[in-house]
Order: structure tokens, then C-alpha cells, then sequence
């Protein structure tokens, strides 16, 4: 089917940026399905990735509301390409091994709890809302996947060196996080959005607690990637997007 | 294991008579609806027989996660996508309570996770067809969440307490996603022709296979005896197959879909759905490891049991260390 085309003001952009977020992230996680290292593993993950595709639904559904075109939860998943998402590119990095899947969630959970925190008292009930359920889910996915660098960090040899190989190939993507822009600042301006930057402090605090505890070093910031709030992401989100959208355009305009 | 330390005399003769007597209670026991529990006396082949039962079926939760796994990063709306998901994750579930289960009888997990992945240990033949279409997560739902519920609705009255117990929260579970299977179907049917199409072509594909999941006709089945008498099983497999039948063809009816079956007539003289011929060969084949994704799943659950080593390895490593800081610390 032919991709739908939006005419994004700020709000949507704003709404859609979260959407995508936790879509592309849900969506890793679920690939994880009967791969995972232990079967309560297997339960972890998939909780994970049912809270994310279920903050995302939320956040589709908003944002089809802002829009007002008529556009539901699944013609916003399923109909942009993937120069119209507009999620982190952090979050679309594929699975990896387990060091790497935990790492990202670690990386993206201890920026999204404090994200979400500050979120329930936007000026946007809607969003406020939103944002005091997935706080709870964004406290667990936080703590699980921190425990679990912690114990990979202190394991064997082989888990620490494999944490620290997913810690330097994923850090570059960790300075988009805090990115703000014109959109986000005027949303920031009307009191809907918070200010990612003013979050690092928090981050950086949290992150460097559980590395230490993982008797990891936190690394350098070098070079940090950019791009995905623009829709500039890496190759693999097209691969990504590829599957998730293949029924809905094979067989368009279905009801499923 | 307990049920034979339980049982050490210290001489043959007395055993062997106390033996007899031990199984006349436990037989007495079983005729009155009692529930054995995992310190009561019991004969080894009950046990045995249980925990074949029981792990075979863990490990049929287990590997089923795979052919609807296929379909998790496909699905064709998020709602559908997040209810696979949850879906898949319950099967997960199933197989650790069920794994559990079989602890009681004493058995470690890993023991029997090494059975499966040594090809020693069987699992359902159904998970050894493949998943072609979205239409499949639907026929799967309605077709074989709904013949294991035949099955294991039983099974909630089950003799063995544990596996009873285990069977009453995985039957509730299991009657919502085969709910949730056919309303996959339901709107495939109502759908367009591309989607009505591949409702009809997963049905033709999944029937068969269904119905021999309630294993070989009665004349051919090994254990249906002492597992009656042991009130483990409480129908036989073509009592079941039957059940099945009627319930699901007027189903596949109201959903507009033909059963594949051209010899399938109502029999008005028994009030039942005749069937034509299985084809057992196909049947025997699969079990005997040739289906079209044995070895692929085999391979599958393989890998990622290699793949997780150096995890698990790493989590037993910080646990002793974390043993010893607090023994450091004490």
C-alpha cells in the first residue's frame, strides 16, 4: 500500500518521536522470541517488549488524535517509510547478543524512566497520562537490564569482555538522547514536552552506578551519532520496518 | 529418587509384600478420586509414566513457540502483534510450570532439557509443520490450542496433584488464545478474497495434522491401559479425536470454510461427525523425526541453548561471587 504522508506539525512530531521509540525497541525485543538464554529470560523480554509496542499504541493513538485525519494506531506503524520515523537510532541498532540487547536497554531505560517521571507533569493530560504508566514499566525494564549488566559485567571473562564490546559499539548512540531542537524546544516552551538535556546529569549518574557495580569503566564520549529524529537512521531500520509492515502492504487496506 | 526411598525394607521378600500391599492402597486411593501428591508412595511406573507424560508435554510448550514465533515480527496490526506476543510468552510459561510439575517427581529440569535437545525425548507433532501464512496464527489458535484443550481438560482431574493443578491455569489460558485463534479466523473469513483464501488454505493444511494429535487410533496405543487405570488419562485418543471433531466442524461451518475432509458426513443413527481415512503413515513418519521442520526445530531450540551458555555461565559465576563477598562480609 502507498505510504501515507503527514503534514507534521510540532505536537505530532513530538508524539510520533516516543511512538517510533518504543515501537522499534518493542519490536527488538520480540525478535529475541524463543532465542533468549534462559526460559525466564524469554518471560522478561517478551513483559519488555509488550510494555514498549503498548506505550507505542498509546502514542499512535494520540498522535492519530493530533492529526485528525483519520489516521489509527496502525497506519502510523504500518504506512511511513522509514525516512518518515522518527525514533532514536539507539533503539533500532539490532539484537546482538544478550550483553548488547541489555546494554541498549539499560542505555535507553535510565534516560526513558527519568524522561517519563518529569513527562506526568506535562501540560498534555493525554501525554501525562501516557507517561505515569510507562514510568512504572521504564523503573523495571530499568532495574532488570541493569542487574543483568552487572552480572555479565562480573561474570567470566568471556560475559565482561562481551559487555564491554556492546558498551563502545553502542555509546556513540547515546548523545541523541539529549538532543533538542526546534521542535522539542517549543514544546518544552509550552510546558508539554521536558528537556532532555537537563536529564544527563541523571543519566550519567545512573549509568556510571550500575558500570561500577559491573566493574566496568564508563566510556569516553567521543563522536556521537545523530539522525534518527529527522528520519536519517541507520540500514538496519529498513530491514526492520520491512517485516513489521510486510502483511499491511501485501494485502492493503485489509481489516486484520 | 523418594518414591523408591520410601519403600526400602531390608529384605526382598518383605519388600515385595509390602509392595503389594502399598500398591493395593495406592490403586484404592486412585478409585476414590484421592489425589496423589509428591510424598506419597507410588509405584515407579506411575512415575515414570508421568514424567514422560508431563515433560513431553513442557517440552511441546517450548518448541511450540516456534512456528507462531515465526509470525511475532510479521503480524499484521499492533493489536495482533502484542497479543502473539503475550500468546507465545503464556506457551513459555506453560512449559515452566509444567517443567515444575515434573520436578515434583524428581526430575531436574536441566535433566530433562538435555533428553529434548539429545533427540531422546518426544514432543507434539503438530510443532513440526511449518507456518506459511498469517492465516496459520489463526488456524493454530482455533485448531490446535483447541485440540490440546480436548486434551487437557482431562487432565485438570488428572491423579497426580501437581500436573492437575498445573493443568487448570494452562487450560484457562489455553481457551482464550483458542478464542482469540478463531477470531483471527472470524476476520479473515469476513475479509477480502486474499484473506478468505488463506483462512481456507491454513484450514486444509492444519486439519489432518490436528487430528493426529490425539495420537494413534485406541487399537494402536501403548499406554491407554495402565494410564486409565491410573486415571492419568481419562479418555482414549479416538474419544477425544471425536470430541474434537464435533465441536470444531460446525465452526469451520459458521465460518463459510470446507473441511478438507470429503468423506466428513454427520452420522445422525450416533450424533456424531463421521471422518475419513487418517493418513497414520504421514503420522509415523513425523514422529520418527521427518516432518518439514523437525530438524529445523531441533536445530533452532539447539542453537539457542549454545548461544546462552556463556550467559548462564556468567550468572552461576557472579552468584558464587556474590556467595563468597557475603561470606566475606558475615
Amino acid at each position: 500500500m502507498t505510504s501515507i504522508r503527514l503534514a507534521e506539525t510540532p505536537l505530532l512530531t513530538y508524539v510520533l518521536r516516543r511512538a517510533d521509540d518504543a515501537l522499534v525497541l518493542g519490536h527488538r525485543l520480540s525478535e529475541w522470541c524463543g532465542k533468549a538464554p534462559l526460559m525466564e529470560e524469554e518471560m522478561a523480554l517478551a513483559n519488555m517488549g509488550l510494555d514498549l509496542i503498548g506505550q507505542a499504541r498509546a502514542l499512535y493513538t494520540y498522535a492519530g488524535e493530533v492529526e485528525a485525519k483519520g489516521h489509527d494506531e496502525d497506519a502510523l506503524a504500518y504506512l511511513r517509510d522509514e525516512r518518515a520515523y522518527r525514533n532514536l537510532l539507539l533503539v533500532e541498532q539490532p539484537n546482538g547478543d544478550f550483553a548488547l540487547t541489555m546494554v541498549r536497554q539499560l542505555l535507553y531505560a535510565a534516560f526513558a524512566d527519568p524522561y517519563w517521571r518529569a513527562m506526568m507533569a506535562s501540560r498534555d493530560a493525554t501525554l501525562a497520562a501516557i507517561a505515569a504508566k510507562a514510568e512504572k514499566e521504564t523503573a523495571y525494564h530499568l532495574r532488570h537490564s541493569a542487574e543483568w549488566v552487572v552480572r555479565l559485567g562480573d561474570g567470566t571473562a568471556e560475559s565482561h569482555a562481551r559487555i564491554v564490546r556492546a558498551l563502545e559499539k553502542l555509546w556513540p548512540f547515546t548523545g541523541e538522547l539529549f538532543e533538542t531542537d526546534d521542535v522539542e524546544r517549543e514544546m518544552i516552551a509550552a510546558g508539554i514536552a521536558v528537556d532532555p538535556a537537563a536529564l544527563r546529569d541523571t543519566w550519567r549518574g545512573t549509568v556510571s552506578a550500575v558500570l561500577a557495580r559491573a566493574t566496568l569503566t564508563m566510556p569516553e564520549d567521543g563522536w556521537m551519532q545523530s539522525g534518527g529524529r529527522g528520519g536519517r537512521h541507520s540500514e538496519h531500520l529498513g530491514h526492520l520496518l520491512a517485516e513489521l509492515q510486510s502483511m499491511q502492504r501485501t494485502i492493503p487496506g485489509a481489516t486484520w | 529418587m523418594y518414591t523408591q526411598g520410601l519403600n526400602q525394607g531390608p529384605d526382598a521378600a518383605d519388600r515385595r509384600i509390602e509392595d503389594a500391599a502399598l500398591l493395593q492402597r495406592f490403586q484404592e486411593r486412585i478409585d476414590a478420586e484421592e489425589r496423589i501428591e509428591p510424598n506419597d508412595w507410588m509405584p515407579e511406573a506411575y512415575r515414570r509414566t508421568l514424567v514422560r507424560q508431563i515433560s513431553q508435554h513442557a517440552h511441546s510448550e517450548i518448541i511450540g513457540m516456534q512456528p507462531e514465533g515465526n509470525w511475532i515480527t510479521r503480524a499484521p496490526s499492533l493489536r495482533r502483534k502484542a497479543a502473539l506476543l503475550a500468546k507465545v510468552q503464556d506457551e513459555c510459561g506453560h512449559g515452566l510450570y509444567l517443567y515444575a510439575a515434573a520436578e515434583t517427581l524428581g526430575v531436574a529440569r536441566e535433566e530433562m532439557v538435555e533428553q529434548l535437545l539429545a533427540g531422546k525425548a518426544k514432543y507434539s507433532s503438530i510443532f513440526n509443520y511449518p507456518t506459511l501464512t498469517w492465516a496459520d496464527i489463526g488456524a493454530i489458535g482455533w485448531l490446535v490450542d483447541g485440540a490440546a484443550i480436548m486434551n487437557q481438560i482431562p487432565l485438570c482431574r488428572c491423579s497426580y496433584g501437581p500436573y492437575a493443578r498445573a493443568m487448570i491455569r494452562v487450560c484457562k489460558e489455553e481457551s482464550f488464545h483458542q478464542r482469540q485463534g478463531y477470531e483471527i479466523m472470524l476476520t479473515l473469513c469476513r475479509g477480502n478474497g486474499a484473506q478468505k483464501e488463506m483462512a481456507q488454505d491454513a484450514l486444509n493444511r492444519w486439519w489432518w495434522p490436528c487430528l493426529m494429535m490425539f495420537g494413534p487410533p485406541d487399537a494402536a496405543s501403548q499406554h491407554t491401559d495402565t494410564s486409565t487405570r491410573w486415571k492419568i488419562k481419562r479418555f482414549t485418543n479416538d474419544e477425544l479425536r471425536q470430541k474434537f471433531i464435533d465441536a470444531t466442524v460446525p465452526q469451520a461451518h459458521f465460518l463459510g470454510l470446507t473441511v478438507p475432509d470429503p468423506d466428513l458426513r454427520f452420522d445422525e443413527a450416533t450424533g456424531h461427525w463421521a471422518h475419513g481415512a487418517i493418513d497414520w503413515e504421514e503420522f509415523r513418519q513425523v514422529v520418527a523425526g521427518n516432518g518439514p521442520c523437525n530438524a529445523q526445530r531441533m536445530e533452532r531450540r539447539r542453537r539457542t541453548e549454545e548461544d546462552g551458555a556463556w550467559v548462564r555461565d556468567a550468572a552461576r559465576a557472579f552468584a558464587e561471587k556474590e556467595k563468597s563477598r557475603h561470606r566475606a562480609a558475615a
